[in-house]
């Protein structure tokens, strides 16, 4: 179990964390979800005493990471795959970790085995692709056998086999029983890894739920209508205060379902050539909820272009 | 090779080492004139050489800049993009070498000009004045073994690559090897006659028991520098980028 | 005890101690059979100018206990160590100590090697180690590189730069300290008082027996205090170095 509380970073001017608050529940694998940029590293380096926070506080299991005797035994981490000296051979890496916890040496060996690095044990660390040097990341996380564990943004820059792998292996460390927290901005990801979200965005909190939540709430139900009609048709959405959007040729309606519009379409005698249900896609609705603090006011209406565009609460 | 130089020296001011390097040389060097100028007393009138006693802080510093110019563009791999860019590596690397030559040499006689104008604020003894023509070379000269040496560090960065041991050689080289070897007995004198910054020096401070003329000095310092950076320029054509 | 064996394997899993190690020797020994080579009646050898080149190896286990600490910044490694050992000021602590006993023993292997090599070359002379300050000429070498040692760290810790902190190192040591000298009046009076002339003085002050000329081994240094005083000042010195630096590291962002 990992909380935070009012966790607030500031560097100079600019604030990277701003009180946020969150836990992360034991026995599930835990998505934190933000745009680049958002504080999601920070705030992970913050949760393992890296960084000190300006306010607030971070605790795993009730302690701060500083207080943890042999914190490798509770908490694994992998923040970036290149913090290896590049000289140093995989072995020689995770040896002096597990020297420092006082874990046995042939933890070392059975991690490697683990994460499928054993052939290439001996090998310098610096000559690693990405993918391995993923995995030796990996290997070093789980050095301790800890049941909390932090991995930033693990499948950044990896190839598609790469991807499922990791997202298999999060999903077997949950099913153990451990705690896993993943940072991405990839929302699609998350929906495929993670079973609960922590969403951020300029370093605040924007919601903390269920994935399937967070998911059904965000995205929007609409319905592309297509008639030669429009004009008569949107006069009469408009006053069943339906919202109402031009996309090109079509309106698209959100707040009423296709069974609703085809009955008024057929009261008003309006012909109609398209009524089509949209679903929402998760990365638009993730733009939606994490580009609040830059949101723009979007009047796009047909003949305006862009440059219209007023910042919101202007 | 205009397109060149334009490229290095955008290259060379949009990092923050250089301007580093150039206020810490040029503060070193200008204070180190001051403390001189501030506590000299009694007998002995000051004269230009007193003013110029800082001038090897500013070079040692120059010589670290200008070796940072190129290895650290082989530790963040730059240095590839540059080739791609510029296929022609002597090209490249020589343009490099004169921008960072340029500044050195500016460096120097600001650095030099600028230790002797504050003594001469400080203390306005006639001795001070720039009379004869080895008072002019002793300060003017500051900026050619600036940017000579500026030369022979990039030439060093190219064939060793990593920051930590060109820095080491560099710096230990002029510092302790040239020194120490006066000190070995009988030879110790001869092969100091022949070390590079050695002669460098000379051509600033000449001594009477040189083997070569003041000017004969820098000559020799300018063909060691060509000589290392004419390896520099066949390694670096024939390495591996 | 463990932190100290973590840093052990560190240190030694990675290529420049090494190396160090390796240039430190070959270059002190190196003086050691060129200054006993050269020797002749005219000026012959002694112990103290069997260690002509301390000041090389000096410098040498400077920049590898810079290294030592600076390559751990630059690869980010210091994150994965303090992931580990949360206790900043023990972890470093250990490190510190781990690489000067390293500076240690590659100091009296300098010492004795160089010596060693004068005695096999030149076995006609008087190499003895008999008097104090011959054994503090010798057996002191040790010493001060393993203190000079912790200062390196503690200014790698405080500049997190490898070219940064061997810059400063090379040129304090090898011409801010010479240099001051030649600042009129004060000049001298500031040099009598500054660590690395102190740790010099242990080595070559106090030239009781052993009087030498200066061609013969490491000028005798003009310092404040007397041979283990001195010591005891350059220690102190580190002492001050590495305390701001560890409290630095503790307060800092990793």
């Amino acid at each position: 179990m990992i909380e935070a509380v009012g966790l607030t970073k500031r560097y100079g001017k600019t604030l990277a964390v701003d009180n946020l608050s969150f836990s992360v529940p034991t026995g599930r694998v835990t998505g934190f979800l933000g745009p680049n940029g958002a504080g999601k590293s920070t705030t992970m380096r913050m949760i393992l005493g890296l960084d000190t926070p300006t306010g607030g506080s971070a605790l795993i299991d009730g302690k701060r990471y500083r207080d943890l005797h042999q914190p490798l035994r509770t908490v694994g981490a992998l923040l970036d795959a290149k913090w290896v000296h590049p000289n140093r051979s995989a072995r020689a890496h995770l040896q002096w970790m597990a020297k420092s916890n006082k874990l046995p040496a042939r933890r070392v060996d059975e991690v490697l085995e683990i994460v499928g690095l054993t052939a290439v044990a001996g090998k310098r660390a610096g000559g690693f692709s990405l993918g391995m040097s993923q995995r030796l990341g990996i290997a070093a996380a789980l050095l301790g056998d800890p049941q909390v564990l932090l991995f930033d943004e693990p499948v950044n820059g990896l190839d598609p086999e790469g991807i499922l792998w990791i997202r298999k292996f999060m999903h077997r460390l949950a099913d153990e029983g451990r705690t896993v927290f993943v940072s991405s901005h990839l929302l699609s990801e998350m929906a495929l890894t993670a079973q609960e979200l922590v969403v951020i965005g300029r370093g605040k909190l924007i919601s903390q739920s269920s994935t399937e939540d967070f998911v059904a709430q965000a995205t929007e139900n609409t319905v592309r209508v297509r008639s030669p009609q429009l004009a008569v048709l949107r006069g009469a959405l408009g006053r069943l205060g339906a919202n109402l959007r031009d996309e090109g040729e079509n309106l698209v309606v959100s707040g009423m379902d296709c069974a609703d519009i085809g009955e008024l379409a057929a009261r008003e005698g309006v012909v109609l050539h398209e009524l089509s249900p949209q679903r929402g896609s998760l990365e638009e609705a993730f733009m939606q909820l994490t580009g609040d603090s830059v949101e723009y006011h979007t009047e796009l209406t047909d003949g305006q272009t862009p440059a219209t565009l007023v910042p919101a609460g202007k | 090779m205009t397109t060149l130089l334009a490229t290095e020296r955008i290259k060379l001011f949009t990092t923050r080492s250089p301007w580093w390097s150039a206020l810490l040389a040029l503060g070193l060097t200008i204070g180190m004139a001051v403390m001189v100028a501030l506590n000299h007393g009694g007998n002995n009138p000051l004269r230009v050489e007193h003013s110029q006693f800082g001038i090897q802080f500013g070079l040692m510093i120059i010589t670290v800049m200008a070796a940072l110019a190129i290895t650290t563009e082989y530790r963040f791999a730059t240095i590839r993009t540059t080739f791609q860019a510029v296929p022609n590596r002597s090209g490249v690397l020589l343009a490099k070498c004169v921008v960072v030559a340029v500044l050195a040499g500016v460096l120097g006689e600001i650095a030099a000009f600028g230790s002797w104008a504050v003594a001469r604020m400080i203390d306005s003894s006639p001795e001070l004045a720039i009379s004869t023509g080895d008072d002019l070379r002793m300060v003017a000269g500051a900026g050619l073994v600036f940017a000579l040496a500026a030369v022979l560090s990039v030439a060093v960065g190219v064939l060793v690559r990593q920051s930590a041991g060109a820095l080491s050689i560099l710096l230990i080289w002029p510092l302790l090897v040239e020194n120490l070897v006066a000190l070995i007995p009988n030879v110790g004198r001869d092969i100091q006659d022949w070390m590079p910054f050695i002669n460098a020096g000379r051509f600033l401070n000449p001594v009477p028991e040189a083997p070569q003329s003041p000017w004969g000095s820098l000559l020799y310092f300018a063909g060691v520098t060509a000589a290392l950076l004419i390896a520099a320029l066949v390694v670096a054509n024939k390495r591996d980028a | 005890m463990t932190l100290l064996a973590v840093e052990r394997m560190k240190l030694f899993s990675t290529r420049s101690p090494w190396w160090c190690t390796a240039i430190a020797l070959a270059i002190t020994i190196g003086f050691g059979a060129l200054m006993s080579g050269t020797s002749n009646a005219a000026s012959p050898m002694n112990v103290a100018a069997t260690q002509f080149g301390y000041t090389f190896g000096l410098v040498v286990v400077m920049v590898m206990a810079a290294l030592a600490i600076t390559t751990e910044y630059r690869f980010s490694t210091i994150r994965a160590t303090f992931l580990a050992v949360p206790n900043r000021p023990t972890a470093l602590l250990a490190k510190t100590a781990v690489v000067a006993i390293l500076a240690g023993i590659v100091g009296e292997l300098c010492a004795f090697g160089s010596w060693g090599i004068s005695k096999l070359i030149k076995s006609s002379a008087d190499l003895g180690i008999d008097t104090a300050y011959e054994w503090r000429a010798v057996a002191g070498v040790g010493l001060v590189y393993a203190i000079a040692a912790v200062i390196a760290v503690g200014v790698g810790v405080l500049v997190r730069h490898s070219a940064g902190a061997i810059a400063l190192l090379l040129i304090y040591t090898n011409l801010v300290e010479g240099l001051v000298t030649l600042i009129p009046t004060i000049g001298p009076k500031i040099h009598r008082w500054l660590p690395f002339n102190m740790s010099n003085a242990f080595i070559t002050g106090d030239a009781d027996i052993t009087t030498r000329p200066i061609n013969e081994g490491p000028p005798p240094a003009e310092a404040g205090l007397g041979p283990w005083p001195a010591l005891l000042y350059f220690a102190a010195f580190a002492v001050v170095v590495l305390v701001i630096a560890i409290t630095t590291a503790k307060r800092r962002d990793a």
